[in-house]
């Protein structure tokens, strides 16, 4: 009996794909043969963009990357234009601090949207329910901060672009503590449920040797046994301070990496609230006037602090010729920021490593000779944001 | 530690290694286009470089030669990150593929034929990722106009 195998296409606007990836799969009845991804739906330019702006003017665009994670994402560009000019030493105890505490509530935004959509995708209606009302929380701590819910556009060069609002420390502290009970209660409805169990155990799986090679980081990778958390192996801000583990697991299944998130989230209010204790008053921009904005106050009361603001908003600054790279742990893998400068001051080349393009790579290997129904459970546990694959 | 490496490879490679430059503590070496998969196998088995982080194009534009492939490695075991850097002339950019060495490199590759117009020779898989595959020109190029082409540039302020 001849036999031949079938070519679907899968997107660009199916809503498992979790935005506009478009996945062309040849079938064989009902185990996928090759799966080939399309990317680029979302392309914006944001490289090219980038080097006609002066860097203060490129953190917007930064937000619109894993718009997710906008936090993370400024995280990274500002610490890659710090060190590039050399003023990491530079900046106070309380930046730091709030852009930790920032950082991870935006790892637990993040790995919220991945829970909600991934236990839609696989049928558990509920959690998507549970966890847009718990990140609706973390919108509304965004919001008071920054003024916008999802393009927060907070961080600065040498620091914060303004203080925390009045009494928003507690609000960050209520909403941590409280996010205990709440996992708790998405793994009461997941964990020991054989539906959840049955399609996500042995179900897109690598090996950790495999996950190097491809270029898998963050919890994807922790999950195939292979230990490795920039905040704690490299740590920018001030994470050497703060005590906290790395979840890991062997398995290197979609389980373990449902595992991997839920325990990075707990670590995440850890994280928070020794940030929340630590906090102490002082300055959030660092004493550096070439290139940071002077305080508003200044601005309006004196003709120095006009000046000066002016001469910063339409010149920019200039950091001196050379090139570096840093990554920091995003919430779906290592974030890293490539700028190049010519002594000039807009960015002469910055590439941008976002951790969703290389994960997704790894997509084609593991659902070849799977079910149909698992490449929509694969796709769900690689937490991909097409905002930062296209760029 | 990244110090070391540098020596070990020049101990190795002798006149392949170009150049040596430190900025900000980041240590990155120039080595030769040609013997770039050599120098990549070396440093993923004999010095641990198992993770390829990034690898991108750079326009120089008035430069000879005028591009940079760059390679941004990092060392899981020992948390150490090394760049390596190669120079490729104007004229047919092309350099050897690494995603022999790290699979990685695959789509990497695929991103910098597409917006910067170096090809990868051995290359399992070279179409354009990003942007449609009847694209004409390389965006990222540093002569490629930001408003695209077939436009009159823009006329208000971009910074």
């Amino acid at each position: 009996m001849a036999t031949e195998t079938m070519t679907i296409n899968m997107g660009p606007q199916h809503p498992s794909t979790h935005g506009v990836l478009q996945l062309i799969l040849e079938l064989d009845g009902e185990i996928v043969v090759k799966a080939t991804p399309h990317i680029g739906f979302l392309h914006r330019g944001t490289e090219k963009l980038s080097e006609h702006r002066t860097y203060h003017q490129v953190i917007p665009l930064t937000d619109r990357l894993d718009y997710l994670a906008p936090m993370s994402n400024n995280l990274g560009y500002v610490l890659a234009v710090e060190k590039l000019l050399g003023i990491t030493d530079k900046i106070p105890e309380r930046a730091n601090t709030i852009r930790v505490i920032m950082a991870e509530l935006t790892r637990i935004k993040s790995h919220l949207v991945w829970l909600a959509t991934h236990a839609l995708d696989i049928g558990a209606m509920t959690v998507f329910l549970y966890c847009f009302r718990e990140r609706e929380e973390i919108i509304d701590i965004y919001e008071k901060i920054s003024g916008a819910r999802m393009t927060s556009n907070y961080f600065r060069v040498g620091g914060l672009s303004e203080d925390l609002p009045e009494g928003l420390v507690d609000d960050i502290r209520k909403f941590t503590e409280s996010m205990e009970g709440h996992l708790e209660t998405y793994e009461g409805l997941l964990t020991g449920n054989k539906i959840w169990q049955k399609r996500t155990i042995d179900v897109g799986y690598i090996s950790g040797e495999d996950a190097v090679d491809i270029g898998l980081s963050g919890p994807a990778l922790r999950a195939s046994g292979v230990d490795w958390d920039l905040r704690r192996d490299d740590p920018y801000c001030n994470y050497s301070d703060f005590d906290f583990e790395v979840p890991t697991r062997t398995e290197g299944d979609t389980f373990a990496r449902y595992k991997v998130r839920l325990d990075e989230m707990r670590q995440s209010a850890r994280i928070i609230l020794q940030g929340l204790d630590k906090l102490k008053p002082g300055p959030i921009l660092a004493d550096c006037p070439q290139v940071c904005l002077p305080p508003k106050k200044d601005v309006v009361n004196t003709i120095e602090g006009l000046i000066h603001h002016f001469k910063i908003v339409t010149e920019g600054f200039k950091p001196e010729e050379g090139e570096i790279y840093v990554g920091i742990e995003a919430p779906k893998g290592e974030l890293g920021y490539y700028l190049v400068s010519d002594g000039s001051p807009h960015p002469y080349r910055m590439k941008i490593r976002p951790p969703s393009f290389v994960n997704l790579q790894a997509l084609p290997q593991m659902v070849e000779g799977v079910l149909l129904a698992d490449v929509i459970a694969t796709i769900g546990t690689l937490d991909i944001v097409l905002g930062e694959i296209d760029r | 530690m990244s110090k070391q490496v540098v020596e070990k490879l020049k101990g190795k490679f002798g006149a392949s290694v170009l150049a040596e430059v430190e900025h900000r503590g980041e240590t990155t070496v120039t080595v030769e286009a040609g013997e770039i998969v050599e120098i990549c196998t070396y440093l993923r088995d004999d010095c641990g470089f198992n993770f390829l982080s990034d690898l991108c194009g750079v326009d120089y534009l008035g430069r000879t030669p005028r591009f940079e492939v760059v390679y941004n490695l990092y060392n899981i075991s020992t948390k150490s990150r090394l760049r390596v850097k190669i120079l490729v002339a104007e004229q047919d950019p092309r350099v050897d593929t690494v995603s022999g060495v790290w699979s990685t490199a695959n789509w990497h590759e695929r991103e910098c034929w597409d917006l910067m117009g170096i090809s990868f020779n051995n290359h399992p898989d070279l179409r354009r990722i990003l942007l449609p595959e009847d694209w004409q020109g390389h965006p990222l190029r540093k002569d490629y106009p930001v408003q695209g082409p077939d436009r009159e540039p823009y006329q208000g302020r971009l910074s």
